[in-house]
């Protein structure tokens, strides 16, 4: 106990914001992704054209998309739609993807792994050998085949995602919650009758956040990726709705003489995953209660 | 040992029974209907129930799994429905091909990742180590067809070096095995690189070095050797990691193994085979974490077997 209050009295740690901050690459992570965020909310201000609008001057006399440069800054598809204006747009079917996807994810992931790791007994050993099965899982095989049966929309893309990226978060937060529910202020709060619900709630959960946060923000990442794979295969996100995968799928065929049209798209895929793993891998250093006792 | 490895073996079985129940129910209850593939679009009722009865379609959930691991427990994985041929045979004949490209892709990664993370642990803290360590960030942020079409259009359409596609000779191996190579590159980079730093503290290369070795000795003889040590067991999690991703590059690059052939099944609502392929992939996962944690006490003895 003595070394508890010891500790509270030593000087006290830099925030993790102020740890963050020094950084280089957590801060060009996280300006990647505000310029992301902020393209994909101001999307109808900034896009030079309507994203399904196929223009008649979009193509060359032989049906041909335009190059970038000239009147088309990136030039236009198949179609003879304004790919800047469908990259833009992109963004936002991505990052709703991310967001929602990513985020349910972490609901299941935290709840199997939470109850598991508290609970313990058959409750545990059932969740978690089920994970364990689900880590056994071909992912992309079985986010394929869901996707490719169920006549894809954005919300069935994001939910099959869900279904298969939640594993990795139940496997983190469990061997967490393993550890904290074995530590002494736990036992104290159940001498003190503290109700099962108010020591999960409000003792093991905020202790949780750290882990969570991190695993949300790297979530994201393999979550954007796994949605271009998907949309690129033609089982994601459907066409007209852009998104980065499915405008390399539509385009694929023309892919040797007008290269720009899977080189943007797919340069936008790597700069928003790696924005978010830059971010996620600096949260993991500054906030993982593991690393921070060496800090 | 004999008692870990017995308890490991049986846990992986169960783990494979549970995938093949899952992968079953859920191939069971999808809205797609294998039977109108088969018989097409303008088959009479009559037809199509026919054929359902025929493939035992009709029968409850319990029983058409019942038969299906029956029959697997005697090496029959059932017939294709489009190909009429047994699946089993189908993913002998793709399966080299794959392991093939397996095989060249981790040899590939270990190559590009290892080298970069002994040279940036050597010059940490520099410019180099720090690009390098951009660079593997980019490598695990990239999705695989992106690599895989990109190397595609630089080495085999503008510069012609590789064949486009296909399979056959070596040449027609390194574009593949190279999209595999430089997207589980980063990891190994990352991984070598804190091992390599820890390692160059220890003791033993002080002492390498207080015997007047040449520095290039010393990294090379002494402190490499030891810090791959305990970067192999990676490989075993890799295999599982290049099966799930097997699909796409193997699609792009026109790589006649048994992920085009899932890719096809999947397409034609062809369940046996999308099972098959399921559960050798499936097969591989668990091997080779199976593989991984053997291998690990080996490698370090201070990690006990429980």
């Amino acid at each position: 106990m003595s070394d508890t209050t010891m500790k509270s009295i030593a000087r006290r740690p830099d925030s993790a914001w102020v740890r963050l901050r020094r950084r280089k690459m957590a801060l060009v992570g996280m300006a990647l992704v505000i310029l992301i965020f902020g393209a994909s909310i101001l999307a109808p201000w900034i896009a030079p054209y309507d994203p399904f609008e196929q223009h008649f001057d979009g193509l060359t006399l032989f049906g041909e998309p335009l190059p970038p440069g000239g009147e088309y800054l990136l030039g236009t598809d198949l179609l003879g739609r304004d790919l800047f204006s469908r990259l833009l747009y992109g963004a936002r079917t991505s990052l709703i993807i991310g967001v929602v996807a990513n985020g349910i994810a972490l609901i299941i992931g935290t709840v199997v792994g939470l109850t598991a790791g508290f609970f313990q007994g058959w409750i545990g050993a059932v969740l978690m050998r089920f994970t364990d099965l689900m880590m056994a899982f071909p992912a992309l095989l079985l986010a394929i085949c869901l996707a490719a049966v169920f006549q894809p929309s954005l919300w069935i893309v994001a939910f099959v995602i869900a279904m298969v990226n939640w594993v990795q978060t139940a496997r983190v937060i469990y061997t967490e919650t393993t550890a904290l529910t074995a530590r002494d202020f736990i036992a104290a709060e159940r001498t003190l009758g503290a109700s099962t619900a108010r020591i999960l709630f409000k003792h093991i959960l905020p202790h949780l956040v750290p882990t969570i946060i991190v695993w949300g923000t790297l979530g994201i990442s393999t979550t954007v990726l796994l949605e271009a794979t998907l949309s690129y295969l033609g089982v994601g996100v459907q066409p007209p709705t852009p998104s980065w995968g499915n405008i390399i799928f539509e385009n694929q065929t023309y892919f040797q003489a007008a290269p720009w049209l899977v080189f943007f798209p797919g340069a936008a895929i790597v700069v928003l995953a790696l924005a978010f793993n830059l971010v996620g891998d600096a949260l993991r250093d500054v906030l993982d209660p593991t690393l921070r006792g060496s800090d | 040992m004999a008692g870990y490895m017995l308890r490991r073996l049986v846990q992986a079985a169960l783990i494979l029974l549970g995938v093949s129940l899952i992968t079953f129910f859920l191939l069971y209850v999808l809205p797609a209907d294998p039977v109108r593939q088969i018989a097409g679009r303008s088959a009479t009722p009559q037809t199509v129930a026919n054929i359902r009865a025929q493939l035992g379609l009709d029968q409850p959930f319990i029983v058409q799994y019942g038969r299906y691991m029956a029959g697997l427990l005697q090496g029959d994985m059932g017939r294709s429905y489009l190909q009429k041929t047994d699946v089993a045979t189908l993913i002998a004949a793709r399966l080299p091909a794959s392991l093939l490209l397996m095989a060249a892709g981790i040899g590939a990664e270990l190559v590009i990742g290892l080298t970069m993370g002994v040279i940036a642990a050597l010059w940490r803290g520099r410019a180099v180590d720090s690009g390098l360590m951009m660079t593997s960030f980019v490598t695990v942020s990239a999705p695989q067809f992106v690599v895989a079409l990109l190397l595609l259009y630089l080495f085999a359409v503008k510069l012609g070096w590789f064949p486009i596609g296909g399979y056959g000779t070596p040449a027609h191996l390194v574009l593949p095995a190279l999209t595999l190579g430089i997207l589980g590159s980063g990891w190994y980079a990352r991984m070598m690189r804190s091992s390599m730093i820890e390692v160059l503290r220890a003791d033993f290369i002080r002492t390498a070095r207080a015997k007047g070795l040449t520095r290039r000795r010393v990294i090379l003889r002494h402190a490499m050797p030891n810090a791959i040590l305990p970067i192999i067991a990676m490989i075993g999690i890799d295999i599982g990691i290049f099966m799930g991703g097997i699909v796409i590059v193997e699609g792009v690059f026109g790589w006649p193994g048994i992920g085009q052939l899932a890719w096809q099944a999947i397409q034609r609502v062809d369940i046996p085979i999308i099972m098959g392929v399921t559960l050798v992939s499936a097969c591989a996962i668990v091997l080779g974490n199976l593989l991984a944690d053997l291998i690990t006490p080996l490698i370090n003895p201070r990690i006990r077997i429980r």
